[in-house]
């Protein structure tokens, strides 16, 4: 009988398990352990190298620019000054808007930036009632929306108006053109 | 008696089947100047590698003056450039050889397509070339910025609003090579590590690749 089994067995090999040879086995434990020792000083470097992508970008506040009052039709040009943290660097960069009224006497202020190649922008330097980039001739509406050269409307502040006094905030993409 | 040293040296390593490995081998005839004048073409990427090595010389000079601060950084290079003797010069062949650099690499990529040597079997070592292409703009790009004066600062932040046009990863891809959210403090020691030690670093592992490649596999033949 048992001969028999066993010729049978022979016969049909019993489905075999996939063994893992010891040579292999090694091989993956050392390769697993060595990937896990390199991930101890690898991660720490990725992520400190990434930190200011993680970094919650800093909330930049109002800054009480000029009395509410001042704010002509006609737009004006305003410093003012800003806090900066660059990191370990803080210093209080001037910055400047060009404030002025809509129809509906809403204040408004623009970035003179220009949105061509950077330049820095002039209210009626040609009398024709348009903001003028010296550099490139770049042209731009009271509200300014880009009449020639530049490919967008002037980056306007975020404007609020409490206690009489015209405070902006960042600069963002222009809401009236 | 260098003779000397160098037996005393190579009885004990048998240093001279390396040295014949990389320096003792025959120029075939068809890239050779003297037999042919227009084979100076072959000489392309030979002058690339010697300017690289002018390049990584002067580099580290530089930085015995200069240092990656806001504050103190134009003045560095004020100072070292002004008032520090053969400043201009040392200064002068990092800045002057950082543009020769490109155009030699670009006349030796031009010989390397025209002589058709990117074809196999040497595909690989055409694609590391391009490697090696990228990362010589990027040490460019990022030596740019080090001075800390206008041309700098302003060619900084047009190459990323550049950046910053890639789609969907574009913001991303600028804060990480800014280093915050303005071209600052941060962005100046960033691109600092990265034009003296991760770049040259990549910079030295690819001409390795490269060099080793060509050895291999010989200059291709004659047109």
């Amino acid at each position: 009988m048992s001969n028999q089994n066993n010729s049978n067995e022979a016969a049909h090999q019993p489905v075999k398990r996939k063994e893992m040879s010891r040579r292999q086995f090694l091989a993956y434990t050392l390769g697993g352990a060595s990937a896990f020792m390199a991930m101890g000083p690898v991660l720490p470097m990725i992520r400190f190298a990434v930190d200011p992508l993680l970094t919650k970008e800093s909330q930049t506040s109002f800054v009480k620019v000029v009395e509410e009052s001042q704010v002509t039709a006609e737009p004006q040009e305003f410093d003012f000054q800003i806090h900066q943290v660059d990191g370990w660097y803080e210093s209080d960069p001037k910055l400047t808007a060009w404030i002025s009224r809509d129809e509906q006497g809403n204040v408004f202020a623009l970035s003179p930036v220009c949105k061509h190649l950077g330049c820095t922008i002039n209210w009626n330097t040609q009398n024709d009632n348009e903001y003028h980039c010296p550099c490139h001739d770049a042209k731009y509406t009271k509200e300014g929306k880009n009449l020639a050269v530049a490919p967008n409307p002037l980056d306007e502040y975020e404007v609020e108006i409490r206690d009489g006094f015209v405070y902006l905030g960042p600069v963002v993409p222009n809401q009236h053109v | 008696m260098f003779k000397g040293i160098y037996n005393w040296i190579d009885e004990r390593l048998d240093i001279t089947p390396m040295w014949r490995d990389v320096a003792d081998h025959e120029v075939p005839e068809h890239v050779n100047p003297a037999h042919h004048f227009s084979a100076f073409v072959y000489c392309f990427g030979g002058l690339t590698f010697f300017i690289t090595v002018i390049q990584i010389l002067s580099g580290m000079f530089l930085t015995m003056y200069y240092v990656p601060d806001i504050i103190n950084a134009y003045a560095s290079v004020d100072y070292l450039q002004h008032k520090v003797a053969f400043g201009a010069i040392v200064r002068g062949m990092h800045h002057w050889g950082a543009s020769l650099v490109i155009v030699m690499m670009f006349l030796h990529t031009l010989r390397v397509f025209f002589t058709g040597s990117y074809k196999a079997p040497r595909e690989m070592n055409w694609v590391v070339g391009m490697l090696i292409f990228f990362v010589m703009l990027g040490l460019g790009l990022t030596g740019y910025l080090l001075p800390w004066d206008n041309k700098a600062y302003f060619a900084t932040k047009v190459t990323l609003s550049i950046a910053e046009s890639v789609p969907y990863l574009g913001p991303y891809i600028k804060t990480l090579i800014n280093g915050g959210d303005i071209v600052g403090a941060q962005t100046l020691t960033r691109f600092f590590a990265i034009h003296v030690f991760f770049l040259p670093g990549a910079l030295l592992a690819l001409l390795g690749a490269h060099f080793f490649m060509i050895r291999r596999q010989g200059i291709s033949g004659p047109l």
